[in-house]
């Protein structure tokens, strides 16, 4: 009687997530009153298994297999497929990053299986088999839905950032078993072959501080001024999508359900409506400034602070407050 | 070589500040709401589109949904697109196991009368119900390679490479054709439609195909929105004097030093 975790590491490094599915896992096997077993795949990961370990878990597979060489959906899937099956799992877990979620796919498919993804609520209920109620999240988590999931094996990811990671109060027995699954060689079609590593800076998602621009700047030319503004406070750029469709931005700037979800000390959102697929981008900022010609616009509604005015005369002038300030 | 794309596109309403449900918990209320594509879709099909551009062939755009995403197929015809299918339903939301079902019979029927496909797209995750999943189900009943959220696609010697997103950089892949890759938004900035695709997406041909399947282990009991953090806005004025006030909370922050 198992719950099997599924942790994603790149080339031997545990990925930061896996802490999150450790801590989601205890609890959701405490829940079923089960073991937990974790799984890490590649031979590079074996090194990972005290960190499973520490993180609760009672046994650790590590599957290896020639085609384990570098992270690959269906040989990932695969794996955990044939494991779920042989440890007779009965629920599989991960968290729904890109990989978490498209390898819990993968193994649905496969065990042609039904998968609810980005849970934020799991009830097991009376762990007679039955089926589970769970809280999903909709629309980026603009909206939640309450569903069902009726499966002799439940597979679920807890959605990103919907708890947060904790050390266990004591480390699992952690007993490691490598196991070589049956995998097709065919499925090495799907292993990456490559990375192409670009220069990093500060990026959007751990910016301290992202001055926003959307329709309201009007042009490309436009953004100069909250360019000036973001490099005066050390920040970046970011964009609505009204901006990235229009090509005055690349899509790379875009906040929101669709773009990058941002967590700064202070989002400044200037011309921005405050649409709700904008808003799950930037809901976490820990302060927004809103700059905004209608008092009326959302973003002015749901900010912290609010200027009510033209952006092109405002964001100059606070560049020229903070440089008169400093001399 | 030419290539035959297929793209599978979800009609999704286009909430703007708040969304809304229906009284019976249902649906989103999308009475007062305009319709569009989910965005990752429509990117994938200004993808397939560019690909057959630069390459020749031809690009089939299939929608499951009511009959009213005949629109989103049209739109599709607008910006390029070649062929389009419609699998109509009452206007319930299919859970995934039965929407990928359905629409790897479609895809099975389509390509029995015409050609193979050598690239059939996906979305990284449909706009409203985010399942993750459907286009990998796909891809797997036809017995094909899958790789999801792809920014960037090029025809290779014996099959496409395909870019994917990483914190770092991208990570590379190598599919054998024929293959199913799920697109996020980013790889390209879809086209509007010119005047010459408003014309032939009125003249597109859109075939219906009634294609029924069992329903999967998900059910949907209701929908609700998130509890809302209460908050105050302290307005700091309405012209650049204010603009003390917000120096005065950035130095407060501490994001000057
Ligand atoms: C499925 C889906 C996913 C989406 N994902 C995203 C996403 O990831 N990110 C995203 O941003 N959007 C997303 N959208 C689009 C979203 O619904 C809105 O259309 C978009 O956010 C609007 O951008 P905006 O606020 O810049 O433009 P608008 O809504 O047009 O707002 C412009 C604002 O600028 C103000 N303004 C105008 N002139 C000035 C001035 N001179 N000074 C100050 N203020 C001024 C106006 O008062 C207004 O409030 C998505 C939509 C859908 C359907
Ligand atoms: N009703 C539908 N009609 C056509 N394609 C769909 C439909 N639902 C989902 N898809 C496709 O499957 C992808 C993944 O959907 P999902 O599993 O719901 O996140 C979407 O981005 C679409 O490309």
């Amino acid at each position: 009687m198992t719950l099997l975790a599924v942790l994603d590491h790149d080339r031997g490094k545990l990925a930061e997530a896996s802490l999150e599915t450790l801590t989601s896992a205890r609890a959701l096997a405490a829940q079923m009153g089960t073991d937990l077993h974790a799984v890490l795949l590649g031979a590079d990961a074996e090194a990972l298994a005290g960190q499973a370990e520490a993180g609760g878990a009672a046994v650790v597979h590590v599957a290896q297999h020639e085609v384990l060489v570098d992270y690959g959906p269906e040989a990932w899937g695969a794996a955990v497929a044939e494991l779920a099956g042989s440890v007779g799992a009965l629920a599989v877990t991960a968290t729904g990053t890109d990989r978490g979620n498209e390898v819990l796919a993968q193994v649905a498919a496969r065990m042609d299986l039904p998968f609810v993804a980005n849970c934020t609520e799991i009830n097991t209920g009376a762990n007679d088999g039955g089926a589970w109620s769970l809280t999903r999240t909709q629309w980026g988590g603009s909206l939640l839905e309450d569903a069902t999931l009726d499966a002799p094996v439940k597979i679920v990811s807890y959605g990103h950032h919907a708890i947060e990671a904790a050390p266990a109060d004591e480390p699992g027995a952690g007993e490691v078993r490598t196991f070589t699954p049956a995998l097709d060689g065919s499925l090495a079609r799907t292993v990456v072959t490559d990375r192409v590593v670009l220069s990093q800076g500060v990026t959007l998602a751990t910016a301290p501080v992202v001055v926003s621009g959307g329709r309201g700047v009007g042009s490309e030319e436009g953004f100069a001024i909250l360019d000036e503004l973001a490099a005066e406070l050390g920040g970046v750029v970011g964009c609505s999508r009204a901006v990235t469709n229009n090509g005055w931005r690349p899509h790379k700037d875009q906040v929101g359900q669709t773009g990058t979800r941002i967590a700064p000390e202070i989002y400044i959102a200037t011309g921005i409506s405050g649409a709700i697929q904008h808003w799950v981008g930037a809901m976490a900022s820990k302060k927004i400034l809103a700059i905004n010609t209608d008092p009326e616009a959302n973003m002015v509604s749901k900010a912290d602070y609010a200027v009510i005015g033209d952006l092109h005369e405002i964001v100059p002038a606070i560049t020229e407050e903070i440089r008169r300030r400093r001399g | 070589m030419a290539l035959n794309i297929a793209v599978c596109v979800k009609r999704v309403p286009a909430p703007g500040a708040k969304i809304n449900v229906t009284a019976d918990e249902q649906s989103v209320d999308a009475a007062h709401l305009g319709f569009t594509t989910s965005p990752h879709e429509e990117c994938a099909v200004e993808a397939a589109v560019q690909l057959t551009e630069e390459h020749g062939g031809e690009v089939t755009v299939l929608t499951l949904g009511p009959g009213e995403a005949e629109e989103q197929l049209r739109y599709a015809a607008s910006v390029g697109a070649h062929h389009f299918t419609l699998i109509p339903t009452d206007g319930t939301a299919w859970d995934p196991q039965r929407t990928a079902a359905a629409l790897t019979q479609a895809i099975t029927n389509s390509e029995a009368a015409g050609s193979p496909f050598d690239l059939v797209l996906f979305g990284n995750e449909s706009a409203d119900s985010g399942g993750f999943q459907v286009g990998v189900r796909v891809a797997h009943a036809l017995g094909r390679p899958m790789v999801n959220g792809i920014k960037g696609i090029d025809v290779a010697d014996n099959g496409f490479t395909a870019r994917r997103e990483i914190d770092a950089g991208f990570e590379v892949y190598e599919v054998p054709s024929p293959a199913v890759l799920g697109v996020k938004e980013g790889i390209n900035l879809p086209r509007y439609p010119t005047m010459k695709g408003r014309l032939a997406s009125k003249k597109a041909v859109v075939d219906t195909a009634e294609i029924d399947a069992a329903a999967g282990g998900q059910g949907k009991v209701r929908l609700h929105r998130p509890a809302e953090q209460a908050s105050t806005t302290e307005v700091l004025g309405d012209s650049v004097e204010a603009v003390g006030a917000v120096v005065d909370i950035l130095e407060e922050l501490g994001v000057l030093s």
